[in-house]
């Protein structure tokens, strides 16, 4: 049975709107890195609009390498510098306060219209078809239903405000002029990830941490697990790949069969504590750093050490809970 | 310990220093990924496979590309402004308050399930950031800049960590029938996903005291940082 709204035509999505931004880049006379930057969102646009095609005709292999270097091309236009942004032009504010003057409330709808409809979607969605086509895919709902409230939004926006949907592209490509690199680094550090598990650096962790373990130690055994689940996953930008390494090395043998622990609550707090680690990652790229760059904040890492006390805090309560609660 | 169990972690020396000494990070990320995969001796033909691969098969996390032509447009025809005018008509707003009180829902409502509520394009650039921000500009005048960015910061970290000790409660997230499966697979067949999801409960909320306790002190906060920036501002101009 096929779909309407696939994952691959969410691609598609993505990359025409990246090409429409490079194209725009490249027209930009404001910026003064306008071929390269041109150049970096076209070749990001390449795995979106083209990837499909190339695992199609020219395998995987082959696809797989001809992206790979298309990554090395970003990173080292990215790395010497040569992603720009255009400038905005002055007279803008007074048009927006005139705009918001005019508009008012009318312009919380769409942008609250986004979640509603995911939500709505997501949740009620799964079953509606067209025809014999399902409305949304099926493994992908949550994406394929965005894809419908930001269409539903957008069209809502112009209808209140006014503006074509050529001035919506324009405008992204300046909030993507403010966003930069940052939008391809959660894509990046998937990358590194796939690196660390294809060279078993997970191994390596867990005989490192394997040399600190107390076998008789219950408190030291819950600490060790705790901390580490957090290190890991500060490592890997991700608590679900730290999981399984540290839960099957630590809290299997010695907690579990060895201290007969309750396993509930054991993995349950487990993974929080690898979460309080993502709150204090710059490898978790799409919760602590992509945010920064699109709030436009100086320091990038601001939301990180925002993040840092919080963290820090649940992780001491996390090796309490888990004490106490998996041993009761 | 012996150099093949040391080699693979070599990577992360590399990024650490990287992002320390502030390199462009998809620079510090492809040579930490280039030099790991080199030194445990993959090929470079090989280890580009492998970057195609992963970086293909994660396409999904450009997904936020999807929402800003929207918020774009919303922005142009005044979004922000006019969030900043609407919560000024609330008496009892301030910056504290919304964050906090946006921090509860968000949790309860990922608890729930409902995950895509809030998130930083949709929800905390458009909507919370200028309201949080202009509920400050209310009571305080003009932020300074470095201000500005602390409030948008907040609310950014709020959306993440109300998100995270939420969801895993909601029994049909990926987490939760991650950990279950891999009970499972070892053995222990007796532990039901409700189970996880319950013994969630209680760090979720020591993280929603803990981050409360924190937004509870952040007006007064703001009201010190102002005030300490005028003094010097006076100061300068004297």
């Amino acid at each position: 049975m096929t779909t309407l709204i696939s994952i691959n035509l969410v691609y598609y999505l993505i990359g025409i709107i990246t090409m429409l931004i490079a194209y725009l880049s490249w027209r930009d006379s404001s910026n003064p890195k306008r071929i390269t930057t041109a150049l970096f969102w076209f070749l990001f646009g390449m795995s979106f609009l083209f990837g499909d095609v190339m695992l199609l005709y020219l395998g995987k292999t082959t696809s797989y390498r001809i992206v790979g270097f298309t990554v090395l091309l970003m990173a080292a236009i990215a790395g010497a510098n040569l992603l720009g942004a255009g400038k905005r032009p002055d007279d803008e504010a007074t048009t927006r306060r005139r705009a918001a003057a005019r508009l008012g409330n009318k312009l919380f709808i769409p942008a609250l219209a986004i979640p509603v409809i995911t939500v709505l979607l997501a949740g009620f969605g799964k079953e509606l078809q067209i025809g014999s086509m399902f409305l949304l895919d099926q493994k992908n709902l949550t994406l394929a239903s965005l894809v419908i409230a930001v269409a539903g939004a957008l069209t809502l926006g112009q209808r209140i405000t006014g503006s074509s949907p050529l001035m919506a592209v324009r405008e992204s490509r300046r909030l993507v002029d403010a966003i930069g690199w940052a939008l391809i680094l959660p894509q990046m550090l998937a990358m590194l990830g796939g690196v660390f598990v294809a060279a078993k650096t997970g191994t390596s962790i867990q005989a490192i941490v394997n040399l600190f373990i107390d076998p008789d130690n219950r408190f030291a055994l819950v600490l060790i697990y705790c901390l580490s689940m957090a290190a890991f996953t500060m490592i890997m930008g991700n608590a679900f790949a730290a999981f399984p390494v540290m839960t099957a090395g630590i809290a299997l043998p010695f907690l579990i069969l060895q201290h007969h622990a309750n396993p509930a609550p054991l993995v349950a707090i487990g993974m929080f504590s690898g979460y309080c680690g993502t709150l204090m990652t710059p490898m978790a790229a799409n919760f602590n750093i992509v945010p920064a760059a699109l709030l436009e904040l100086k320091d990038k890492y601001q939301v990180i050490k925002l993040q840092i006390p919080t963290a820090l805090a649940v992780l001491a309560c996390n090796v309490f809970l888990m004490y106490f609660l998996a041993f009761s | 310990m012996n150099m093949e169990l040391l080699l693979p972690l070599i990577g992360i020396p590399i990024v650490v220093l990287g992002f320390a000494f502030k390199v462009n990070p998809l620079m510090v990320v492809t040579t930490a990924g280039l030099v790991t995969g080199l030194a445990v001796g993959m090929d470079l033909p090989t280890l580009l496979e492998t970057f195609g691969e992963k970086f293909m098969n994660s396409r999904q996390l450009a997904s936020s590309l999807l929402i800003l032509p929207v918020i774009g447009l919303l922005e142009l025809n005044g979004l922000k402004e006019h969030a900043q005018a609407w919560i000024s008509r609330i008496k009892v707003a301030s910056t504290g308050r919304i964050l906090m009180l946006y921090f509860v829902v968000r949790e309860i409502s990922a608890a729930l399930g409902l995950l895509s509520l809030g998130g930083h394009a949709q929800t905390v650039r458009p909507l919370l950031v200028p309201m949080a921000q202009g509920a400050a500009v209310n009571v305080h005048g003009e932020l300074p800049q470095a201000l500005q960015d602390r409030i948008a910061a907040h609310a950014a970290a709020c959306d993440n960590i109300a998100l995270f000790f939420g969801e895993d409660i909601f029994i049909a997230f990926g987490a939760v029938l991650l950990m279950s499966a891999f009970l499972k697979e070892n053995g222990i067949t007796n532990v039901e996903p409700l189970a996880i999801g319950l013994w969630a409960i209680p760090t979720a909320f020591c993280a929603l005291m803990i981050h409360l306790f924190r937004l509870a002190r952040l007006d007064a906060r703001i009201a010190m940082d102002v005030a300490a920036f005028r003094a010097v501002g006076d100061g300068a101009r004297l």
